[in-house]
């Protein structure tokens, strides 16, 4: 359904395209820069769409008078995307952001025949000449979350209401447990996939299940703020992710990790107007401002916060890693030596549960 | 097992079941009469959202449920002038209903998208909520879950025991013969399509007032359709329906209370998901295999137009 109501959208973009005069996709040079954006779901009021479009936001805002944004949003991850993408390519756009995983393959068919434009693909891995790809460190912010939530623990059982176990999720969960053990070497995490991104029954009846199992702390790597919305009913904390959460659960929301493209986007679009933008790979955290902890619950004692800042001051200068070894996985083999740090290509292929995980990752 | 676990088991597989249960009996009655509204999703996304937005406005969660049975009857209404006044074909016309009631609801439900609703607390049934083990798990609910079992009989004395209901049941299977005897075919339909559209609308107000008190587009998330399936492989029989809703809650709770537990599960995460899909299909499949009865209970004129003057 959502296909199709995209589809509608999406026709009526083209047909108000056509009516467009010939002088707006010949823009002069002194006219703003068009940079267009694809959302994957509606922008709605939290969640990653919502960071996106708040980057959006900042860095029109920031650059004034030099660019003008479109978005669609809720654009499927399929057929529709390429159209939307070659739309906007077609109507002049020097710069496209395409802020979903299943956009890739899309967004490369058209960067080929649009060499002029400048196509930015958060969370994929393929590159071109004008094309480049962006994500963020959210395990920094989980790790961090992580820390709060072994001091926070009475039971030493935390949740994790997770989606799909792919690289990201598990970076995670694996830099959550490790920030949890680093305070509280008793904690450990149980994991329940949902196998949607966005289902907000299916969430809550995780977190319940959670919750009726032990658990105290808990947070999710899906789209919605039932799991805060839960644990708030329940009288017990969470963790939002994405957006600040805190007025779904004012008592239980003790942080959120919160992304930050507004700086990024900015910085793009600057160097695509100076004509020095170059293909590449952007993962940025703590240090690039594309990570950051929503305010902490007054509830979480003052050491643990002034604990949290202090590590905020070392990811910021570089000088901490979530997964500096020895990183041991929860079958007891040690997957990196004391004394490294994990590489970024190394991270980007994590497919094990780390040590204090208490369930088992599913088989593929 | 834990009877504690067993409990909460218990209790999250009511409340999972229930919007199923609901919607499902709605759909049963307006298919006995012969009318398929594929539109449930849709008429459910407009249910919660009304719900919501009455409930928000006005901090009565039962006002908020009058208003997604409206809502949701206001659908069906549509509904019913397409495919009963003007005949249009009913399955395109259903889908038509679902991807509007969708979107739709999408655009009304913007401004309610940024706030939460105050929990509804359950009712505790007195000395019933006292029985060890599933007491606090049956006896501890909602009040639309009460609902959804006096629903239940409700629709079952309705059907099988009261004239009305035989004379629906006619419709269903014979509008000619039920037309020349004088019975206002269209008129029958329309009644039954009203009451599937308020059933929708308040399975939809339990998803967004009761079940996760928020509105979100898209929170129906294919519950409707699963409705739809549950009253076919139920070969259109109420108490079939219900077991279906609960088997699938069940199945859907127990996977998540595995995973939780930290069992060693030898099965791709995807399979485990769709478990409560394949369990119901096959049971229900199962216990409903034989050919006759499925022929005696599937309405004869399920989804055909019926013009009086033929």
């Amino acid at each position: 359904m959502t296909s199709r109501r995209t589809m509608i959208k999406s026709l009526a973009a083209v047909a108000g395209a056509a009516a467009l005069p010939g002088a707006i996709r010949n823009a002069f040079a002194a006219d703003p820069m068009k940079v267009g954006y694809v959302y994957v779901s509606p922008i709605g009021d939290a969640g990653w769409t919502f960071q996106h479009d708040l980057g959006r936001k900042q860095m029109e805002s920031a650059l004034a008078g030099k660019v003008v944004t479109k978005y669609v949003e809720n654009v499927a991850e399929g057929a529709d995307a390429e159209r939307v993408i070659r739309e906007f390519a077609a109507s002049g756009n020097k710069l496209i952001f395409a802020t979903s995983f299943g956009y890739m393959n899309y967004m490369e068919r058209v960067a080929r025949q649009f060499p002029k434009t400048v196509f930015m693909h958060a969370t994929g891995y393929k590159m071109g000449k004008n094309m480049g790809i962006y994500n963020a460190r959210f395990y920094e912010g989980r790790y961090l979350c992580g820390v709060i939530a072994g001091k926070m623990t009475t039971s030493n059982v935390l949740g994790y209401v997770a989606a799909f176990p792919i690289p990201e999720v598990l970076q995670g969960i694996n830099a959550f447990i490790r920030g949890a053990r680093s305070v509280n070497p008793k904690a450990e995490v149980r994991v329940i996939w949902v196998n949607s991104w966005y289902d907000p029954g299916k969430e809550r009846e995780a977190t319940t299940t959670l919750l009726s199992q032990g658990a105290d702390v808990v947070t999710h790597h899906t789209d919605s703020t039932a799991v805060v919305q839960a644990a708030e009913e329940k009288g017990k904390y969470a963790f939002g992710y994405h957006s600040d959460m805190s007025k779904y659960g004012p008592k239980a929301h003790l942080t959120a990790t919160t992304h930050q493209w507004g700086g990024f986007y900015t910085r793009t679009a600057q160097s695509v107007l100076d004509g020095s933008w170059k293909p590449g790979s952007v993962w940025g955290g703590y240090k690039e401002s594309m990570i950051e902890l929503s305010p902490i619950n007054p509830v979480v004692p003052k050491e643990v916060v002034a604990m949290v800042t202090g590590l905020e001051e070392k990811l910021r200068a570089g000088t901490f890693h979530p997964f500096s070894g020895p990183v041991v996985d929860q079958d007891g083999k040690e997957r990196l030596g004391a004394g490294e740090v994990m590489a970024d290509d190394v991270l980007g292929k994590m497919d094990y549960f780390v040590e204090g995980v208490s369930s088992r990752l599913p088989k593929r | 097992m834990e009877a504690n676990l067993f409990t909460s088991m218990l209790f999250a597989t009511v409340v999972a079941g229930t919007p199923l249960v609901i919607v499902a009996l709605g759909l049963l009655v307006s298919e006995k009469s012969g009318v398929l509204n594929l539109g449930a999703e849709g008429m459910m996304a407009m249910g919660a959202v009304a719900a919501f937005a009455v409930t928000h406005e006005t901090g009565s969660p039962w006002l908020g449920v009058l208003a997604g049975m409206g809502a949701g009857m206001v659908m069906a209404f549509l509904f019913g002038i397409l495919v009963l006044s003007l005949m249009a074909n009913q399955v395109a016309s259903g889908l038509a209903l679902s991807i509007f009631g969708v979107g739709l609801s999408a655009f009304v439900g913007k401004p309610f998208e940024s706030v939460a609703l105050a929990a509804v607390p359950p009712i505790r049934l007195p000395f019933l909520a006292d029985i060890p083990v599933i007491g606090p798990a049956l006896y501890n609910q909602q009040a639309l879950v009460y609902f959804s079992w006096a629903l239940m009989w409700a629709v079952v004395w309705f059907l099988y025991r009261s004239r009305a209901g035989l004379v629906l049941r006619a419709v269903g299977e014979a509008p000619g013969s039920a037309h020349s005897i004088g019975y206002p075919v269209i008129r029958i339909r329309y009644l039954a399509t009203l009451f599937g559209g308020a059933m929708a609308g308040i399975g939809g107000a339990f998803l967004s007032v009761f079940y996760t008190p928020l509105w979100v587009e898209g929170m129906v998330a294919g519950r409707g359709w699963i409705a739809l399936a549950l009253v076919v492989f139920a070969t259109w029989r109420p108490l079939r329906v219900i077991v279906g809703a609960y088997l699938f809650g069940g199945v859907m709770i127990a996977q998540l209370f595995v995973q939780g537990s930290g069992m060693e599960i030898d099965m791709p995460s995807q399979v485990l998901s769709s478990l409560p899909y394949w369990a119901t299909i096959v049971v229900l499949v199962i216990i409903s295999r034989n050919a006759a009865t499925i022929r005696l209970n599937a309405p004869v004129s399920l989804g055909q137009p019926y013009r009086a003057d033929t």
